[in-house]
């Protein structure tokens, strides 16, 4: 069953789990806060730790908050290059939940 | 469109300018959803907006869940992007059996830690295939089958978790609940063991 990429997402997995996790609703209702401290320019991750530890670990929630992040940023004056630019780098950093 | 603070908005969508405030809401969440799926979804204008109506009414049926801790229209297009999500997901995966999913990833398996890279020296492959057995063995001593079906969607086959709880009669959250349940006792009984999960992953060339 555990060929040698499942071992590594499974060791990964393990390695990031904490005994308290905040679980996609709870994510969901902090969102829209999460992303407008970030978009003033404030350390978010900091700020809300728990939000973003299960960004880091549910690619559904991490995939809508890049989305509203990219959508308030064309509000703020982002262009589409400068959008397309932080997408690619996104999609080379890669990309999987553990949910 | 006129700019309103989040208590004018509330008021706007409940009162009786309803009907401009809807619309210029419509207009915000058309042009979020545009920037957000240009270039990915096929006929986006027409996508757009049914994704912004359902949105809409979303919106609408749950003002007073909003807790004015952002700014209205950020809660909204959140919501929005949600719906957009959920049925662009259920589309690119409507085809996609669990069952399926679970067989392919059983047949694709084979032997525990294949030996799939040329670059790997003999220890290395010999530590990964004792590793893959040693956790394949406490995945079965402390996992449910229900847990197990969730990692092999969700970790290993990447189903998104929606999609994986639409198919398990369940829901995301829950969905993550189950396998956050299942990550804590593998941890737990990995550390038990006198290992741990950074100590695997080094082994396995990635730490």
């Amino acid at each position: 069953m555990l060929n040698p990429e499942d071992l590594g997402n499974l060791a990964r997995a393990l390695d990031m789990t904490s005994d308290e996790e905040l679980a996609c609703d709870e994510c969901f209702e902090k969102l829209d806060r999460f992303v407008e401290v970030e978009l003033d320019g404030l350390d978010a991750a900091s700020a809300m730790p728990l939000v973003q530890d299960h960004l880091d670990k549910c690619g559904d929630c991490r995939e809508e908050y890049q989305a509203l992040l990219d959508a308030l940023r064309v509000e703020k004056g982002w262009t589409p290059v400068s959008l397309i630019w932080v997408r690619m780098r996104r999609f080379f950093q890669g990309d999987r939940g553990q949910g | 469109m006129a700019k309103r603070t989040n208590e004018e908005w509330l008021a706007a969508l409940r009162g009786s300018g309803q009907d401009r405030a809807i619309g210029d809401l419509r207009a915000v969440l058309v042009r979020g959803l545009k920037v957000t799926f240009g270039g990915r979804v096929r006929g986006l204008d027409e996508t757009a907006e049914d994704f912004a109506q359902d949105a809409l009414i979303k919106v609408l049926n749950n003002l007073d869940s909003f807790r004015g801790e952002s700014r209205f229209t950020t809660w909204a297009q959140k919501v929005a992007v949600r719906v957009a999500y959920t049925e662009l997901r259920r589309r690119r995966w409507r085809d996609v059996s669990l069952q399926e999913t679970l067989e392919r990833h059983a047949g694709a398996g084979g032997e525990p830690a294949l030996l799939t890279d040329r670059a790997s020296s003999p220890e290395r492959e010999t530590a990964r295939k004792m590793m893959a057995e040693t956790l394949q063995s406490f995945i079965a001593e402390e996992t449910t089958d229900r847990q197990r079906e969730a990692m092999v969607a969700v970790m290993f086959e990447g189903m998104p978790l929606e999609e994986a709880a639409r198919r398990m009669q369940t829901n995301r959250n829950a969905l993550y609940k189950l396998l956050h349940d299942a990550r804590k006792k593998l941890k737990r009984r990995i550390e038990a063991e006198g290992l741990s999960a950074k100590e695997m992953l080094e082994a396995l060339g990635d730490g």
